[in-house]
């Protein structure tokens, strides 16, 4: 089933976005920085790309003042833990076209709303507890717990350095299942703004023998869903609902394992269509 | 299957003390967070150390994931078993 299907794992890895850092007016010491532009992988983690903004920027900042970086988009403090794809079809996608604006700062760091990230290894930590979450829906932990250390440090080294040939071949021995079983549950997550995440357990077959789609999904986690109001967006794209969930798993999952639906109000400029 | 409050167990592993009082009932919608914060208190952690918190002695669950949906997909015999250490001890 993988196999001919390569040229689309491929191409949801190549998928990016472009993105301008400015740094936020009030943080701006005395002479204001030039935006930095910069197409980020969709898979990848914001502090894995923003090491050399996160240098350049801080440089206009008031020393005493300058603790560790964070992005906003619009208002709203975007969580480094969430892979850039997400965050952008979660709040980027309705808004005001490309690049995507992004506002960079270094104090009055959201507490409430974000975690802190020091360093690569808590963003290294973060990823590898996923992808082992992931495992215990899909396989009990038993594909994860038999691969060896270099093979974890591979796959995270692929991600880090986008690189899809270095990274894949591991990755697909997540991705195997044998003829007649199939996942056990299928990993997602779905985002709404200002909602918490949902998470459940989900078979990828029903009872009588069936493959679960899409739409099955929707309704499981999501009962009061009207499909007309909102928009569903998997790795950027509105898929057929009638695509079998298995394969969504195998083929358009993050790096992480997790299937990351966004669930969104096509025209959030009318945000009293949320309320 | 949707109860407002979940049990939790909480098992100490490695160095990090045991706890006298180790089953709580938390509301749903608590994040994992919370669970770390009060753990913190409770076993008196020292400023530099950190606590651990991991689902069936294997990965981290979020900080910011809700404790019912992390209940929901992994607890079993109807409740949440996370064992915590001050070192990251599954890793």
């Amino acid at each position: 089933m993988m196999g001919d299907d390569r040229a689309i794992l491929r191409e949801i890895w190549e998928g990016r976005i472009p993105v301008c850092f400015t740094l936020s007016k009030d943080e701006v010491e005395t002479e204001k920085p030039e935006p930095v532009f910069i197409m980020v992988a969709r898979q990848t983690y914001f502090p894995l790309v923003t090491e050399r903004v996160s240098k350049y920027l801080a440089g206009y900042v008031d020393k005493e003042k300058c603790g560790e970086m964070w992005l906003d988009y619009d208002g709203q403090p975007l969580k480094w833990h969430y892979p850039v794809g997400v965050l952008y079809d979660l709040y980027g996608n309705m808004g005001t076209g490309l690049p995507w604006k992004l506002t960079v700062h270094f104090q009055n760091f959201p507490e409430d709303e974000l975690l802190r990230c020091t360093n690569r290894d808590v963003v290294e930590s973060h990823f590898m507890s996923v992808v082992k979450e992931a495992d215990w829906l899909k396989h009990r932990g038993n594909v994860i717990n038999g691969m060896q250390k270099r093979d974890h440090k591979n796959m995270w080294m692929g991600l880090v350095n986008d690189k899809f040939d270095q990274f894949w071949p591991i990755n697909k021995k997540l991705m195997e299942t044998s003829e007649e079983e199939g996942f056990k549950h299928i990993p997602f997550r779905i985002y709404q703004v200002d909602l918490p995440v949902i998470q459940k357990l989900f078979r990828p077959v029903a009872e009588d023998g069936q493959q679960h789609c899409l739409e099955d999904l929707l309704k499981f986690a999501l009962p009061d869903l009207d499909n007309d109001k909102w928009k569903v967006l998997l790795q950027g794209m509105e898929v057929p609902l009638s695509t079998p969930v298995h394969w969504l798993s195998e083929h358009l999952s993050y790096p992480d394992n997790f299937l990351h639906i966004c669930v969104v109000v096509p025209n959030s400029g009318d945000v009293s269509v949320r309320w | 299957m949707y109860f407002i409050s979940v049990n939790v167990l909480l098992k100490a592993a490695g160095d990090a003390p045991i706890l006298k009082k180790k089953k709580y009932t938390l509301e749903r919608n608590k994040r994992i967070a919370y669970i770390s914060t009060f753990l913190s208190k409770l076993i008196k952690l020292e400023s530099g150390e950190s606590i651990f918190l991991y689902v069936n002695q294997s990965f981290a669950p979020a900080l910011d994931s809700e404790v019912g949906s992390v209940f929901d997909c992994f607890g079993s015999d109807g409740k949440l078993v996370l064992h915590y250490c001050k070192s990251q001890a599954w890793g």
